[in-house]
Protein backbone atom coordinates (compact mmCIF):
# COMPACT_ATOMS: atom_id res chain seq x y z
CA UNK A 1 0.00 0.00 0.00
CA UNK A 2 1.75 3.40 -1.16
CA UNK A 3 1.27 6.27 1.65
CA UNK A 4 -1.87 7.81 2.15
CA UNK A 5 -0.80 11.02 3.02
CA UNK A 6 -2.87 12.99 6.17
CA UNK A 7 -2.75 15.48 4.09
CA UNK A 8 -4.49 13.78 1.41
CA UNK A 9 -7.35 13.34 4.42
CA UNK A 10 -7.04 16.39 5.31
CA UNK A 11 -7.85 17.72 1.47
CA UNK A 12 -11.27 15.63 1.56
CA UNK A 13 -12.58 17.77 4.81
CA UNK A 14 -13.99 20.56 3.05
CA UNK A 15 -16.14 18.05 1.05
CA UNK A 16 -16.94 16.16 3.94
CA UNK A 17 -17.94 18.93 5.60
CA UNK A 18 -20.51 19.89 2.87
CA UNK A 19 -21.97 15.85 2.87
CA UNK A 20 -22.14 16.25 6.10
CA UNK A 21 -24.15 19.73 6.77
CA UNK A 22 -26.29 19.13 4.12
CA UNK A 23 -27.65 15.86 5.71
CA UNK A 24 -27.67 17.23 9.41
CA UNK A 25 -28.40 20.47 8.87
CA UNK A 26 -26.65 21.19 11.77
CA UNK A 27 -23.36 22.75 11.23
CA UNK A 28 -21.72 22.28 15.10
CA UNK A 29 -22.78 18.08 14.77
CA UNK A 30 -21.25 18.14 10.71
CA UNK A 31 -18.38 19.35 11.70
CA UNK A 32 -17.69 17.23 14.54
CA UNK A 33 -18.36 14.04 12.96
CA UNK A 34 -16.30 15.24 10.03
CA UNK A 35 -13.17 15.71 12.97
CA UNK A 36 -14.31 12.03 14.70
CA UNK A 37 -14.15 10.58 11.02
CA UNK A 38 -10.93 12.34 9.71
CA UNK A 39 -9.49 11.09 13.12
CA UNK A 40 -10.79 7.62 13.21
CA UNK A 41 -9.51 7.01 9.40
CA UNK A 42 -6.28 8.26 10.33
CA UNK A 43 -6.21 5.65 13.13
CA UNK A 44 -7.29 3.43 10.62
CA UNK A 45 -4.83 4.30 7.83
CA UNK A 46 -3.19 1.19 7.85
CA UNK A 47 -6.50 -0.70 6.90
CA UNK A 48 -7.47 1.59 4.14
CA UNK A 49 -6.25 -1.39 1.43
CA UNK A 50 -6.31 0.74 -1.63
CA UNK A 51 -9.71 -1.24 -3.47
CA UNK A 52 -11.47 1.73 -3.25
CA UNK A 53 -10.14 5.40 -3.28
CA UNK A 54 -9.14 7.22 -0.20
CA UNK A 55 -12.34 9.56 -0.72
CA UNK A 56 -15.19 6.64 -1.26
CA UNK A 57 -13.24 4.84 2.17
CA UNK A 58 -13.34 8.04 3.88
CA UNK A 59 -17.07 8.77 2.98
CA UNK A 60 -18.31 5.40 3.69
CA UNK A 61 -16.42 6.34 7.64
CA UNK A 62 -18.44 9.52 7.85
CA UNK A 63 -21.62 7.98 6.28
CA UNK A 64 -21.55 5.29 9.31
CA UNK A 65 -20.90 7.73 11.81
CA UNK A 66 -23.91 10.16 10.51
CA UNK A 67 -26.14 7.11 10.72
CA UNK A 68 -25.19 6.48 14.06
CA UNK A 69 -26.06 9.42 14.68
CA UNK A 70 -29.48 10.31 13.13
CA UNK A 71 -30.33 6.64 14.93
CA UNK A 72 -29.64 8.38 17.92
CA UNK A 73 -31.05 11.91 17.35
CA UNK A 74 -34.04 11.35 15.17
CA UNK A 75 -36.69 12.15 18.31
CA UNK A 76 -35.43 15.27 17.44
CA UNK A 77 -37.78 15.71 14.25
CA UNK A 78 -40.98 16.36 15.66
CA UNK A 79 -44.13 15.32 14.06
CA UNK A 80 -45.85 18.60 14.16
CA UNK A 81 -42.34 19.83 11.65
CA UNK A 82 -43.18 16.82 9.28
CA UNK A 83 -46.72 17.63 9.16
CA UNK A 84 -45.82 21.55 8.74
CA UNK A 85 -42.88 21.19 6.61
CA UNK A 86 -44.49 21.92 3.43
CA UNK A 87 -46.51 24.80 3.58
CA UNK A 88 -46.54 25.62 -0.53
CA UNK A 89 -47.01 21.72 -0.90
CA UNK A 90 -50.56 22.34 -2.47
CA UNK A 91 -49.37 25.40 -4.85
CA UNK A 92 -46.38 23.11 -6.84
CA UNK A 93 -48.81 20.80 -7.32
CA UNK A 94 -50.92 23.28 -9.00
CA UNK A 95 -48.23 24.51 -10.76
CA UNK A 96 -47.22 20.56 -12.50
CA UNK A 97 -50.79 19.91 -12.76
CA UNK A 98 -53.95 21.08 -14.45
CA UNK A 99 -57.49 19.96 -12.68
CA UNK A 100 -58.02 16.38 -13.63
CA UNK A 101 -54.32 16.05 -12.51
CA UNK A 102 -52.61 15.77 -16.06
CA UNK A 103 -49.57 17.41 -16.74
CA UNK A 104 -49.67 21.12 -17.54
CA UNK A 105 -47.53 21.88 -21.25
CA UNK A 106 -44.65 23.98 -19.14
CA UNK A 107 -44.01 21.31 -16.47
CA UNK A 108 -44.54 18.12 -18.64
CA UNK A 109 -40.99 16.50 -18.62
CA UNK A 110 -38.92 15.62 -21.16
CA UNK A 111 -35.84 13.79 -21.49
CA UNK A 112 -32.80 14.54 -19.03
CA UNK A 113 -29.60 14.58 -20.55
CA UNK A 114 -26.77 11.63 -19.63
CA UNK A 115 -26.60 11.57 -15.71
CA UNK A 116 -23.40 9.63 -16.35
CA UNK A 117 -21.70 12.56 -18.54
CA UNK A 118 -23.14 15.02 -16.28
CA UNK A 119 -22.19 13.70 -12.74
CA UNK A 120 -18.54 14.75 -14.25
CA UNK A 121 -18.96 17.97 -13.84
CA UNK A 122 -18.58 20.48 -10.77
CA UNK A 123 -21.72 22.20 -12.27
CA UNK A 124 -24.06 19.37 -12.20
CA UNK A 125 -22.99 18.63 -8.34
CA UNK A 126 -23.22 22.05 -7.30
CA UNK A 127 -27.24 22.61 -8.25
CA UNK A 128 -27.70 19.13 -6.85
CA UNK A 129 -27.05 20.19 -3.75
CA UNK A 130 -28.59 23.33 -4.04
CA UNK A 131 -31.53 21.21 -4.83
CA UNK A 132 -31.16 18.87 -1.79
CA UNK A 133 -30.44 22.13 0.41
CA UNK A 134 -33.83 23.76 -0.42
CA UNK A 135 -36.33 20.80 0.28
CA UNK A 136 -37.56 21.42 3.57
CA UNK A 137 -36.11 20.81 6.33
CA UNK A 138 -37.62 17.87 8.06
CA UNK A 139 -38.67 16.31 4.45
CA UNK A 140 -35.56 16.96 3.77
CA UNK A 141 -34.14 15.02 6.63
CA UNK A 142 -36.29 11.89 6.17
CA UNK A 143 -35.46 12.06 2.52
CA UNK A 144 -31.34 11.59 3.40
CA UNK A 145 -31.84 8.29 5.64
CA UNK A 146 -33.99 7.01 3.42
CA UNK A 147 -31.52 7.91 -0.18
CA UNK A 148 -28.16 8.51 1.21
CA UNK A 149 -27.79 6.72 4.25
CA UNK A 150 -29.93 4.15 3.09
CA UNK A 151 -32.35 3.44 6.19
CA UNK A 152 -35.38 1.33 4.83
CA UNK A 153 -38.48 3.43 4.74
CA UNK A 154 -39.81 1.40 7.73
CA UNK A 155 -37.34 2.01 9.80
CA UNK A 156 -37.63 5.94 8.91
CA UNK A 157 -41.29 5.49 9.81
CA UNK A 158 -41.22 3.96 13.22
CA UNK A 159 -37.92 5.71 14.32
CA UNK A 160 -40.16 8.85 13.80
CA UNK A 161 -43.43 7.56 14.69
CA UNK A 162 -45.32 7.81 11.49
CA UNK A 163 -47.00 5.45 9.92
CA UNK A 164 -45.75 3.75 6.70
CA UNK A 165 -47.88 5.67 4.42
CA UNK A 166 -47.29 9.24 5.83
CA UNK A 167 -43.60 8.24 5.46
CA UNK A 168 -44.30 7.45 1.61
CA UNK A 169 -45.92 10.58 1.17
CA UNK A 170 -43.20 12.96 2.43
CA UNK A 171 -40.86 10.63 0.44
CA UNK A 172 -43.18 11.60 -2.03
CA UNK A 173 -42.76 14.72 -2.18
CA UNK A 174 -39.31 15.58 -1.55
CA UNK A 175 -38.64 13.52 -4.83
CA UNK A 176 -41.88 15.34 -7.03
CA UNK A 177 -39.85 18.91 -5.80
CA UNK A 178 -36.12 17.38 -5.97
CA UNK A 179 -36.85 16.69 -9.39
CA UNK A 180 -38.99 19.94 -10.16
CA UNK A 181 -35.82 21.80 -9.14
CA UNK A 182 -33.12 19.46 -10.87
CA UNK A 183 -34.91 20.16 -14.05
CA UNK A 184 -34.78 23.74 -13.88
CA UNK A 185 -31.26 23.87 -12.92
CA UNK A 186 -30.15 20.85 -15.31
CA UNK A 187 -32.65 19.06 -17.21
CA UNK A 188 -33.51 22.04 -19.40
CA UNK A 189 -32.29 24.95 -18.52
CA UNK A 190 -33.00 26.56 -21.63
CA UNK A 191 -36.67 25.98 -21.30
CA UNK A 192 -37.53 29.32 -20.47
CA UNK A 193 -37.44 30.41 -23.78
CA UNK A 194 -39.64 28.26 -25.18
CA UNK B 1 -57.20 5.48 -14.90
CA UNK B 2 -54.85 6.71 -12.97
CA UNK B 3 -54.00 10.56 -13.74
CA UNK B 4 -50.85 11.71 -14.08
CA UNK B 5 -50.73 13.49 -10.72
CA UNK B 6 -51.54 10.00 -9.38
CA UNK B 7 -49.16 7.97 -11.43
CA UNK B 8 -46.24 10.35 -9.85
CA UNK B 9 -46.73 9.00 -6.04
CA UNK B 10 -46.74 5.67 -7.66
CA UNK B 11 -43.58 6.39 -9.38
CA UNK B 12 -42.38 7.10 -5.66
CA UNK B 13 -44.33 4.30 -3.95
CA UNK B 14 -42.49 1.33 -6.40
CA UNK B 15 -38.94 3.00 -5.30
CA UNK B 16 -40.56 1.88 -1.36
CA UNK B 17 -42.17 -1.23 -1.44
CA UNK B 18 -43.56 -3.60 -4.64
CA UNK B 19 -46.28 -2.58 -6.48
CA UNK B 20 -49.50 -4.49 -6.28
CA UNK B 21 -50.66 -6.48 -9.38
CA UNK B 22 -53.69 -3.79 -10.25
CA UNK B 23 -51.33 -1.09 -9.63
CA UNK B 24 -48.61 -2.61 -12.08
CA UNK B 25 -51.18 -2.59 -14.47
CA UNK B 26 -52.47 0.16 -14.19
CA UNK B 27 -48.92 2.08 -14.14
CA UNK B 28 -48.12 0.29 -17.12
CA UNK B 29 -51.54 1.24 -19.07
CA UNK B 30 -50.70 4.79 -18.52
CA UNK B 31 -47.31 5.04 -19.47
CA UNK B 32 -48.14 3.68 -22.97
CA UNK B 33 -49.89 6.54 -23.36
CA UNK B 34 -48.28 9.27 -21.86
CA UNK B 35 -44.39 10.40 -22.50
CA UNK B 36 -44.28 13.08 -19.34
CA UNK B 37 -45.10 10.37 -16.92
CA UNK B 38 -42.63 8.04 -18.69
CA UNK B 39 -40.02 10.58 -18.76
CA UNK B 40 -40.90 11.45 -14.48
CA UNK B 41 -40.27 7.22 -14.20
CA UNK B 42 -36.99 7.85 -15.78
CA UNK B 43 -35.90 10.65 -13.37
CA UNK B 44 -37.01 8.65 -10.53
CA UNK B 45 -34.62 6.46 -11.30
CA UNK B 46 -31.66 8.88 -12.42
CA UNK B 47 -32.05 10.99 -8.75
CA UNK B 48 -31.48 7.98 -7.35
CA UNK B 49 -28.54 6.88 -9.06
CA UNK B 50 -27.49 10.43 -8.75
CA UNK B 51 -27.60 10.38 -5.22
CA UNK B 52 -26.22 6.89 -4.90
CA UNK B 53 -23.20 8.60 -6.09
CA UNK B 54 -23.28 10.94 -4.04
CA UNK B 55 -23.40 8.87 -1.04
CA UNK B 56 -20.52 7.23 -2.31
CA UNK B 57 -18.68 10.75 -2.45
CA UNK B 58 -18.30 10.51 -5.75
CA UNK B 59 -19.76 14.09 -5.78
CA UNK B 60 -16.99 16.44 -4.80
CA UNK B 61 -13.59 17.16 -5.15
CA UNK B 62 -13.63 17.32 -9.16
CA UNK B 63 -10.74 19.91 -9.57
CA UNK B 64 -12.88 22.75 -10.49
CA UNK B 65 -12.74 23.32 -14.29
CA UNK B 66 -10.66 26.50 -15.25
CA UNK B 67 -13.48 28.99 -14.93
CA UNK B 68 -13.33 32.59 -16.23
CA UNK B 69 -14.34 34.11 -12.88
CA UNK B 70 -18.05 35.07 -12.76
CA UNK B 71 -17.48 37.23 -10.37
CA UNK B 72 -19.07 35.09 -7.66
CA UNK B 73 -17.11 33.20 -4.88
Amino acid sequence: MQGISAEALLSLRADMLRFAQIQLRNSDAAEDLVQESIEAALRKLSSFAGQSTLKTWVFAILRNRIIDHLRQASRTVTLSSLVNDDEDWQESLEALFNERGGWRDGPRPVSWPDPEQSMQTRQFWAVFETCLDHLPAATGRVFMMREFLGFESDEICSQLGITTSNCHVILHRARLKLRTCMDTGWGRPEVASC
Amino acid sequence: MLSCKQVTEVCSAELERPLKLGEQMSLKAHLMMCSGCTNYRRQMKTLRQVMQAYAEGKAIGEPPPTEQGDGRS
